[in-house]
């Protein structure tokens, strides 16, 4: 199986902007990686599911996400900004924001990880690390450390 | 004590099992064993049907339709968005723990539907969940009939702006005018006027169904769906007889009591597959068209009669006195039997004046115009300056009510006053009557019944008659917007972030 996040997934200091700018960096990221094949499709996809509903959650995380058929395997981007970018959440902007893509179809075993990841956002302790690693290999050791399949 | 609960979300991948996380740890934290079941993209492992039947209570947080509900009827149950569940988990939990403790709805023998679903209103309205709990209700009536209102009212405001093209000055009323069958028999595609016409007759059926939908969605948050058939029902006698909107939430109210009061009585299995289908909505339907029929038509007759005999009788009263008095009324029910009366009272004295052109009847209606233009506009004004203290619902109608309040479709603050009566409804009158009894003093007249800045080419004084509009819209926007920023619980604000979350799914 492959990662479920890689250090070129991870960008510790988002410049300012919007979450369509921050959504379609972190979107580039998975491109030049292998795991998504096609930008604008995804983009949309991640769009679309936004305009249901925003995906800002308090405490300051924004988490864009959506099933594609783009997606060549569930996979994370990982973003921290310092000043923060308006994910809808009631309590502000977003300081850590996390691209969750999951492939369109597949067996359901595939999505496990995706679910595990997103049971650790809740724990403050696992938002703390985050906030406090120094570069791209402490995100990536972290995830794989915390992220465990049941 | 023993909790269940379903998380679901749109896309089922992330905060669906956050909201799992969320609530298992919280359980945990405070002593409390919880089971999850994550309807997720990736499929859904059902709960133990012995671990459902041994949980004190259910928490559905979920955005979307929860799977296969019924393995859950008859617990105790906390139905809330996916969102809150991530955010405030803990307090979701005692929650549930209080839901557990609840006087259960009253079961048979009560006395009949209507005194049965009056004391389970009652035993529900105790504290600050009981009242999240209504608005909660309100809330989801509210956001079914949203699209209702937007459909409904641009198309006739679109009527209106075009048929004063098509017929010239007095278009707003002929275009009111044309019957649907001559329409259909002579339509052509050339024809401006068959446009309009074909708009408005679409937009009146729109609006038909606002107050049924209003009433049918209350009922279908309160008892799921069994309530819709009869809250739609009773909602459209609650049309029929002139009750207006208010009417509409009362019949939503009874409608979904009396659905869930008969859906849970004990019924032998025999009968019990046919009992949502069949027997819920039979009696339901029955127990609520009959009590807005026995028990409100006459009293609503009543009062309309007394209102008309009061208002004639204030004729000969300070003019001014008399705007304000219209203007409260108008802005009170909003297409109610106060409303109705208020508006009818200037319609019926416009019809006698014939070709005068200062008569104080054309000063009425110009100030009942103006004070059925404001609440809408008022709410846009507020909805714009605080967007904040609107669900996203409301602040999407908040843009359609522009435009509704200048075509004089005071429809258009129905779902704001719908959804929060007590704060809406006083700011409303208070703008409406500063409008009504301005216009009065300034002396504006209305040669038209209806139509809005439509029709200023008919209005006498058209640039201080926009100025008692535009006063007014300020008032009621200022007091909306002081009202609901003072007298806010947190219970507002989830309910709000909830009905938010449903309406957008």
């Amino acid at each position: 199986m492959t990662e479920l996040i890689t250090a070129e997934m991870v960008e510790l200091d988002l410049p300012p902007g919007d979450k369509d700018t921050t959504t379609a960096r972190l979107v580039d990221r998975l491109v030049a990686a292998g795991r998504v094949t096609d930008r604008e499709a995804f983009l949309a996809d991640v769009r679309a599911r936004e305009a249901v509903m925003p995906t800002g959650i308090e405490g300051g995380i924004g988490i864009p996400h959506a099933r594609s058929a783009a997606v060549t395997a569930p996979t994370v981007a990982f973003g921290r900004s310092a000043d923060g970018i308006d994910y809808g959440a009631a309590d502000g902007p977003a300081t850590l924001v996390f691209l969750i893509a999951a492939p369109d179809g597949g067996d359901a075993d595939h999505l496990k990880v995706l679910a595990a990841l997103s049971r650790r956002l809740i724990h403050e302790s696992f938002r703390e690390a985050l906030h406090q690693a120094e570069d791209p290999d402490q995100v990536v050791a972290l995830f794989n450390r915390e992220v465990v399949v049941k | 004590m023993k909790f269940v609960a379903v998380t679901s979300c749109p896309t089922g991948i992330a905060h669906t099992y956050m909201a799992a996380e969320a609530l298992e740890t919280a359980a945990a934290n405070a002593g409390h064993e919880i089971e999850v079941e994550t309807q997720g993209a990736g499929g859904f492992t059902p709960l133990d049907p012995a671990v459902i039947a041994a949980a004190d209570a259910v928490i559905f947080a979920a955005d979307v339709e929860v799977r296969d509900r019924e393995r859950f009827a008859g617990k105790p149950t906390v139905t809330t968005s996916v969102k809150s569940a991530i955010h405030d988990a803990p307090a979701l939990i005692i929650e549930a723990a209080n839901e557990t403790t609840k006087t259960p709805v009253p079961a048979a023998g009560a006395g009949g539907g209507a005194a049965g679903a009056s004391a389970g209103l009652a035993a529900k309205n105790y504290g600050h969940s009981g009242i999240a709990k209504v608005r909660g209700w309100l809330m989801t009536g509210v956001s079914y009939m949203i699209p209702f209102v937007a459909a409904g009212g641009i198309l006739i405001a679109i009527a209106f702006m075009l048929s004063q093209i098509a017929w010239g000055e007095t278009g707003v009323v002929a275009v009111t005018e044309v019957p649907l069958d001559e329409l259909i028999a002579n339509f052509s595609v050339v024809s401006l006027q068959d446009w309009a016409a074909m708009l408005f007759l679409i937009g009146a059926a729109a609006f038909g169904f606002l107050v049924p939908i209003l009433s049918g969605f209350i009922a279908f948050g309160i008892a799921d769906r069994p309530g819709i058939a009869p809250g739609i029902v009773g909602g459209f006698l609650a049309v029929e007889i002139g009750s207006g909107f208010l009417g509409g939430i009362v019949t939503g109210v009874i409608a979904g009591f009396a659905a869930l009061w008969i859906s849970r009585w004990k019924v032998p299995s025999a009968i019990r597959s046919i009992m949502p289908v069949v027997v819920t909505p039979l009696l339901a339907t029955l127990i609520t068209g009959a009590l807005m029929i026995i028990l409100l038509g006459r009293p609503l007759a009543a009062v309309s009669d007394g209102l008309t005999e009061w208002l004639n009788s204030m004729s000969d009263s300070s003019a001014i006195l008399l705007g304000v008095i219209l203007g409260l009324m108008m802005a009170f029910d909003m297409g109610g039997p106060v409303n109705k009366v208020a508006y009818s009272f200037a319609a019926a004295g416009l019809a006698t004046v014939g070709a005068s052109t200062d008569a104080p009847q054309l000063t009425i209606m110009a100030a009942v115009m103006a004070a059925g233009m404001v609440p809408p506009l008022g709410l846009a004004l507020a909805t714009t300056l605080r967007k904040r203290l609107f669900s996203e619902a409301e602040q999407e109608n908040g843009k359609a009510a522009w435009l509704l309040g200048a075509s004089f479709i005071t429809e258009g603050a129905i779902p704001f006053a719908a959804a929060d009566p007590i704060r809406v409804i006083p700011s409303l009158m208070a703008g409406s009557a500063v409008t009504g009894g301005l216009v009065m003093a300034f002396d504006n007249t209305l040669r038209a019944p209806h139509g809005g800045i439509w029709v200023l080419p008919l209005i006498g004084g058209p640039l201080t008659y926009l100025l008692a509009i535009a006063i007014g819209t300020v008032v009621t926007a200022g007091l909306v917007i002081t009202l609901k920023g003072l007298g806010r619980t947190r219970e507002d604000i989830a309910v709000e972030g909830e009905v938010k979350d449903a309406v957008t799914v």
